[in-house]
């Protein structure tokens, strides 16, 4: 690095690039340091290639388990799940024996999907660079770490090195200013970016998230917006520490204790993009005209504001575009010009990494509250202490008294590997974050929206402006 | 790991947008051991009818293209899910190169683990390229690594940008977990610096 390099303003993204590059070849290739690796249970072909190549698990210290994305949801009793998804499970809690890993296990209320658990732990820090098999790692970014997701190959990498090799990613500012309106959450907030980006408008960029309305978001609706990064085509999101964040840090198990916190927060203060620092690109969004959103189409970038209708593909930029719009409108069996809030929903969900916070079970219930849902609905937690706190508040009644389901944590119906599927044909109301073909069950409708847009539509058996159901408050 | 060098081969076009991971290989097989084969999976929803017969309209499904070893495809290709699956379907099936305007990240970080050649190309190009191969089903394309070089089914040649690392890995077919654990005692002294500096982490 030049001293030219050292002086410049430098981006949250670089301080914490630079800090974790132990060298940088002449191609430009840089093997980093990784402070923290989550694994779950679709790690195992990880541990295979370890197990072949007979390496050990470098830094068992380092790395932290969960099963989340097989194990069932209707109750903890594992024996009851078919044999391959109860082999997934197993095969984590073994290989996470063998090497010494902390593994959060079905039926320690700690267990969760893994992007809940590793903040709701303090496991997740300001400046870390963190990676794990699954592409929504970018989740952790919200508390101003380097998140991002890795294959099954990276995987194995890290276990045996506890270092990737990585091309250094372009930035991107993406600033939100201004207040969001009633009913206007952080699920409408990605939604809206990534409609106006893209779902390819991100590829080979970092973003970091700023702006009041990013400012003035606790730390789960920052979770919610990084998680959906890969959405938008980047592998990483993140948003600069500051107030929020260490008091969200404070006292979690994981965080540093006594002298190691005031140095950590020291270290954290120093984190936020210089004045001055330069992103390789800027998108500025206007917070005050977004709405709450729902996607129609089968990329979370065919997005719209609840008050819009189904777009015409006649409308569309280009033959490409026009021929991929008729495609995903014939597999969601929706009509170019019909109202959004006339679209009947067969079933809701409410869960995966993007929604199932305590914060997002306490919106989505008080629009439940008083209220029974007219289609079948479910409500799956991050985790088990989510769980346990939405019971400790009376959440669970509220969405049990309203007809709705009320889980064990998971990944559950947002990839459906642990067998909770939408039918095919059916129409989901989903707060996860993929609508694409099939992603919920075969030939299965989602149509992706906040917890509170979820919650209306459970509570009128189609998409509905919550707006109009939350009063005057 | 499996090099890849030169390819000439039949190329297929698949002109969707955003193809995402979850369409090259459903989350349902995902359970399955690497060595069961990944051949059948790919593309499953798009290939197969519920009976589990071929789609004749999908284009893999076409005569002309049974061997194709090329895929051309739009915008975003490998998008959504980090599953390292989408990759070893595209090989097992016999696909040794993809060429698209953009990729998904983490897809394209997978290809070159399992010799499979991700290729960018401008997106007119990739246009003209999949009208090309629509006209004249089983054209073939070349694909020269080393040379940076692409010829299309119109005889036109491109040439095509690479992150030099990994085109020294995938030429010479070598694994980076075997060339990074050469660098043990540097990764060491590194962490020994940088646990003193964050004794929390």
């Amino acid at each position: 690095m030049s001293p030219n390099e050292t002086s410049r303003p430098r981006t949250l993204f670089e301080k914490i690039w630079f800090r974790h590059a132990i060298r940088t070849r002449e191609d430009g290739a840089t093997l980093l340091s990784i402070d923290r690796h989550l694994i779950h249970d679709g790690s195992r072909a990880a541990f295979q290639f370890l197990a072949e190549r007979g390496l050990p698990l470098r830094r068992p210290d380092r790395t932290f388990g969960t099963p989340d994305h097989y194990v069932p949801t209707a109750s903890r009793d594992l024996s009851r799940a078919e044999p391959h998804r109860r082999e997934m499970v197993e095969d984590l809690q073994k290989n996470a024996r063998a090497a010494g890993v902390t593994l959060f296990d079905l039926g320690d209320a700690r267990q969760g999907i893994v992007h809940v658990v590793g903040p709701e732990q303090g496991i997740s820090q300001p400046g870390m660079v963190i990676v794990c098999g699954d592409s929504h790692t970018a989740t952790h970014g919200a508390l101003g770490a380097l998140a991002f997701g890795i294959g099954a190959s990276e995987v194995s990498h890290v276990m045996a090195t506890q270092t990737l090799w990585q091309a250094k990613p372009k930035t991107m500012r993406i600033s939100i200013e201004g207040r969001l309106g009633k009913g206007v959450t952080a699920k409408d907030v990605i939604l809206a970016i990534i409609a106006k980006i893209g779902a390819a408008g991100g590829t080979g960029h970092v973003i970091e998230y700023a702006g009041s309305a990013i400012r003035s978001l606790g730390i789960e609706g920052r979770l919610t917006i990084c998680n959906m990064s890969i959405e938008a085509g980047a592998r990483a999101g993140m948003v600069a520490p500051d107030d929020t964040t260490i008091e969200y840090l404070a006292g979690r198990p994981y965080a540093p204790k006594g002298a190691n916190w005031d140095k950590a927060v020291a270290y954290w203060r120093s984190l936020p993009s210089d004045e001055g620092a330069v992103f390789d690109r800027e998108v500025v969004l206007d917070a005050a005209e977004i709405a709450p959103m729902v996607t129609w189409g089968t990329s979370p970038e065919d997005a719209a504001p609840i008050t819009g209708r189904v777009p015409d593909p006649a409308a569309a930029p280009s033959a490409e575009r026009r021929e991929g719009m008729e495609r995903a409108l014939a597999y969601m069996g929706l009509t170019p010009g019909m109202p959004l809030s006339e679209v009947a929903v067969d079933r809701v969900f409410i869960g995966s990494c993007t929604n199932s916070r305590i914060a997002d079970l306490r919106a989505a219930a008080k629009i439940v509250a008083g209220r029974r849902a007219v289609v079948p609905a479910m409500v799956v937690p991050g985790s088990g202490l989510v769980k346990a706190q939405a019971e400790a508040e009376g959440l669970d009644r509220i969405f049990r008294d309203a007809g709705f389901e009320w889980r064990d944590a998971g990944c559950s119906m947002c990839v459906g590997m642990n067998g909770d599927l939408v039918a095919a044909g059916e129409r989901c109301a989903s707060t996860s974050n993929r609508n694409f073909v099939g992603r919920q069950g075969k030939g299965a409708r989602t149509h992706l929206l906040s917890p509170i847009m979820a919650a209306a539509a459970a509570v009128t058996g189609r998409f509905t402006d919550v707006r109009r159901l939350m009063g005057d408050a | 790991m499996e090099k890849f060098e030169r390819l000439e081969a039949v190329a297929a076009p698949l002109a969707m947008l955003n193809v995402d991971t979850d369409q090259i290989t459903p989350a349902r097989f995902l359970w399955r051991p690497r060595r069961d084969g990944y051949a059948r999976i790919l593309f499953h929803d798009l290939r197969f009818n519920d009976d589990g017969s071929e789609k004749p309209e999908f284009v893999l499904n076409r005569p002309e293209y049974r061997q194709a070893r090329i895929l051309v495809a739009g915008r975003n290709f490998g998008c959504g899910s980090s599953r390292e699956h989408a990759v070893w379907a595209l090989h097992d099936y016999g696909f040794r190169a993809v060429i698209a305007p953009s990729f998904g990240d983490i897809f394209f970080n997978n290809s070159f683990k399992h010799g499979l050649l991700p290729v960018v190309l401008p997106e007119a190009r990739v246009g003209t390229i999949l009208d090309a191969l629509q006209r004249s089903p089983g054209a073939r394309m070349s694909v020269d690594l080393e040379a940076q070089r692409v010829v299309g089914p119109d005889g036109v040649t491109d040439t095509f940008a690479i992150d030099p690392f990994r085109k020294r890995l995938l030429l010479e077919g070598l694994d980076d977990v075997g060339f990074t654990l050469s660098c043990q005692d540097e990764i060491a002294a590194f962490e020994r610096a940088y646990e003193r500096e964050f004794p929390w982490i």
